[in-house]
């Protein structure tokens, strides 16, 4: 009976609290004449967003979703970076090589200590935008074109029509699907090894090129070439997008060097001992043995650095990247309520945060081991 | 009579391996060229970290143009603090650094008489100098930049009042040991006051490196009573409370922490009634971080909850004891210890956040680093990387610093009596 009365309590206290913020809130803005709804989405944006498509015609709802499509753009390529350079770095940490665990120690601490703000702030101001202006821009033949207006890299152009060839890869696909798991099967039931990944990988591009030559080779690759003015071809990473990246690339590879390191050294040394054992080599020793063990060790924390990265992208704002928080501080500078579009924001956010969260779980699940905690 | 557990606390330390020293020669041969691959990779990294040592060497000491920090020195420091008023500040470095040497004192008088009792290892020689090594950099270069002969004066004494108090330390009686903490309490209060106290200087005029501080010292210690409250809301064996609490905490650490600073900077006045005055910014700032980090505090605190085995509370329930006095006399007090370094991290990310300020446009060490190159006299010179770069080496000292002594703490707490 107590412990009612006391949740009831507890819930009435914070029930009154809210209720309170929520009324004061609602009265404000009808105070002021402010819209209560989210009607303003409808409203139209009254800014352009640069490097996209979207005009200020459009409504502020359409400036959200570009803004969100350019939140994943910059958090997708950035985790792929810092996954990859994190990896390297934390296994350089613990390299036989004195020099080279070293440096990739002085590597860690510096980035680690250094807020990430200062960072992207340093990329921006301090180096894309300090690059040499267009007319002068480095050049590497065939290859990428550096400027101040940005990086343009090779890129694929359309000529001919492409649907055949997306079915091809959607065939391609499925067939290397099929492979993958018939050769489990087969290992599953033989024990024979089963090399599914270069099995599945070798049908995937053997379909892949069948089908983009059969179809008339419908991409070519178009490298850039600088003019006078601009360049032409190829695609371009502005100055805000590719300073974004690298700083958030490389302020979490950081992190993850120390989580890949620390899983490493967390496998007990019982299981490279019992590796060396049963003559396993160096590299198997690592492949079979070690790898697999850090790597269960490692998913949730680096799933989370993964979802800090997301979050971190939010900085985009201060170097007026239009990612979803630019999108909204700058709709609050053109009249939309303050209110509802931060409380929007963080819905977004949430939902990132959520998806991110599942699919770690998802992972997680298939990695336990059954038996073990 | 000695109980068996007085026994093990008695028994010496064991000491690790010793340490193998190698000839130079075989060192090397071993760490550097130990096959073709490490050789190969020795001589590439070694050149390119000679190269990258070469170019960072030539811009700090030749290239850059570090008047812009010269002539700023003060205003990055402290931003738009009183400048008749800055003597409230050194007073304030002489308190603290008696609190300082006091503590170190009475923790090394303290250290030493375990070892004498055979229950700690002596620390290694020169310990204390590499301790203190990223601070004496910090004040070096800060001294070479602001270098006036009064405030070389003012360093060297505080350094000595540093000392003096480090041998009252040294001198306090061990049986009041346990109020140690409480008087380096008291000096930092005492510090707190002399700067905002009889018409001092309340931190709307704050700003630059001094901000930072306060936003990061100020959020931590108001984050820590509410991350607990939060945590063992979490494990509340109500059901409502628990609710709330995760709700809560999940929430905040859905969100990027810019979001709680735009609620501070846009939306707190909605909260208010009308008729009342809206906080000034850095208040709105630091609620923005005291929500943020009370949300993450209350993650670490709830590990530390559940570190400690439920034998504890079995055996505090058995001995009749209240849930309240379980929890505020078995559980916490061991809990709290474990999370002492994992808060320390939680202090050292939010010394780092605090730069997000800069978005909402609060006068703190970033913000001022970026305003500078405006002035009339820098602008448009590109001297944008010198400024960052003089930020950066704050940050990072100050960061290095304290992971570093987290570690150390992390060590010892693992080491003692568990």
């Amino acid at each position: 009976m107590l412990r009612f009365a006391l949740q009831a309590a507890f819930l009435v206290a914070v029930g009154s609290l809210l209720l309170y913020l929520v009324d004061n809130v609602v009265g404000n803005l009808e105070r002021l004449g402010i819209p209560t709804g989210f009607d303003y989405l409808d409203q139209p944006a009254g800014f352009a967003i640069p490097d996209s498509d979207f005009s200020s015609a459009q409504s502020l709802g359409d400036a959200l979703i570009v803004g969100v499509q350019n939140t994943i753009k910059v958090s997708f390529l950035g985790i792929v970076l810092a996954t990859v350079l994190g990896v390297l770095i934390g296994v350089a940490r613990l390299s036989s090589n004195w020099l080279v665990r070293r440096a990739a120690a002085l590597y860690v601490e510096t980035f680690r200590n250094i807020p990430v703000l200062v960072i992207i702030l340093f990329w921006y101001l301090g180096v894309v935008l300090r690059l040499p202006p267009i007319g002068e821009a480095v050049e590497i033949p065939d290859l990428t074109v550096i400027s101040n207006r940005g990086l343009v890299v090779p890129w694929f152009d359309q000529v001919g029509a492409g649907s055949a060839f997306v079915l091809a890869a959607v065939v391609g696909v499925a067939a290397a699907g099929a492979v993958w798991i018939w050769r489990t099967r087969r290992f599953d039931r033989t024990g024979q090894p089963h090399h599914r990944a270069l099995w599945s990988g070798a049908v995937l591009v053997t379909i892949l090129a069948v089908g983009f030559f059969a179809s008339g080779s419908p991409w070519v690759l178009e490298t850039p070439e600088r003019g006078e003015r601009a360049t032409t071809g190829g695609f371009r990473l502005s100055p805000e997008y590719a300073a974004l990246l690298v700083a958030l690339a490389l302020y979490t590879a950081s992190h993850i060097a120390e989580i890949v390191r620390g899983s490493i050294l967390a496998v007990p040394r019982g299981q490279t001992e019992a590796a060396n054992a049963v003559g396993l080599t160096g590299f198997h020793r690592m492949r079979h043995v070690v790898l697999p063990q850090a790597f269960r060790i490692s998913v949730p924390p680096i799933a989370n650095q993964y979802l800090n990265l997301l979050k971190n992208s939010s900085l985009g704002v201060a170097i007026s990247y239009y990612e979803v928080t630019k999108v909204t501080r700058v709709s609050i500078a053109q009249q939309a309520p303050a209110v509802q579009a931060i409380l929007l924001l963080m819905a977004i956010y949430l939902v990132f945060s959520l998806a991110i969260a599942l699919a770690t779980n998802l992972v997680n699940r298939r990695l336990t081991v059954k038996g073990q905690r | 009579m000695t109980t068996r557990i007085d026994a093990l606390e008695q028994l010496p330390v064991p000491e690790g391996p010793p340490r193998r020293r190698l000839p130079p020669r075989q060192w090397a041969r071993e760490n550097l060229f130990g096959s073709v691959l490490d050789s190969v990779l020795t001589v590439l990294f070694g050149l390119f970290l000679a190269w990258a040592a070469y170019r960072v060497a030539k811009f700090v000491f030749v290239d850059a143009d570090w008047e812009i920090i010269e002539r700023n020195l003060t205003t990055l420091l402290v931003g738009s603090f009183p400048r008749d008023e800055l003597w409230r500040l050194w007073a304030a470095l002489f308190v603290l650094a008696a609190s300082l040497g006091f503590g170190a004192g009475a923790i090394g008088a303290q250290r030493r008489r375990e070892v004498a009792e055979g229950r700690a290892l002596p620390a290694p020689k020169g310990l204390a100098i590499r301790r203190l090594g990223p601070l004496v950099v910090l004040v070096g270069v800060l001294l070479w930049f602001g270098g006036s002969l009064s405030s070389l004066l003012l360093v060297l004494a505080i350094t000595g009042v540093a000392f003096a108090f480090n041998l009252v330390g040294r001198l306090w009686p061990e049986r009041l040991q346990r109020y140690v903490p409480l008087v380096v309490l008291i000096f930092v209060g005492v510090a707190f006051l002399v700067v905002v106290a009889f018409g001092g200087v309340k931190w709307n005029d704050w700003g630059g490196l001094l901000l930072t501080l306060f936003l990061a010292v100020g959020g931590i210690l108001m984050s820590f009573p509410i991350g607990v409250l939060l945590a063992l809301g979490r494990r509340s064996s109500l059901p409502a409370v628990r609710v709330v609490c995760i709700g809560y905490i999940e929430l905040i650490r859905g969100v990027p922490l810019i979001t709680l600073l735009f609620m501070g900077a846009f939306m707190i006045g909605f909260f208010l009634p009308p008729g009342v005055e809206r906080p000034d910014p850095v208040i709105r700032a630091l609620i923005a971080f005291v929500m943020f980090t009370s949300a993450y505090v209350a993650e670490i605190v709830r590990g530390g909850l559940q570190s400690v085995p439920s034998g504890q509370i079995e055996a505090a329930q058995a001995l009749g004891l209240s849930a309240y006095r379980t929890t505020r006399q078995i559980i916490l007090p061991q809990a709290l210890r474990n999370v002492i370094p994992g808060i320390v991290g939680q202090f050292i990310s939010l010394y780092k956040d605090t730069s997000l300020v800069f978005i909402v446009g609060l006068a703190d060490l970033l913000t001022i680093a970026e305003n500078i190159t405006k002035q009339p006299d820098f602008f448009a010179q590109g001297l944008i990387v010198e400024t960052l770069i003089f930020a950066s080496f704050i940050y990072w000292t100050g960061s290095y610093w304290m992971s570093r002594e987290s570690q150390r703490l992390e060590q010892r707490l693992g080491l003692g009596e568990r």
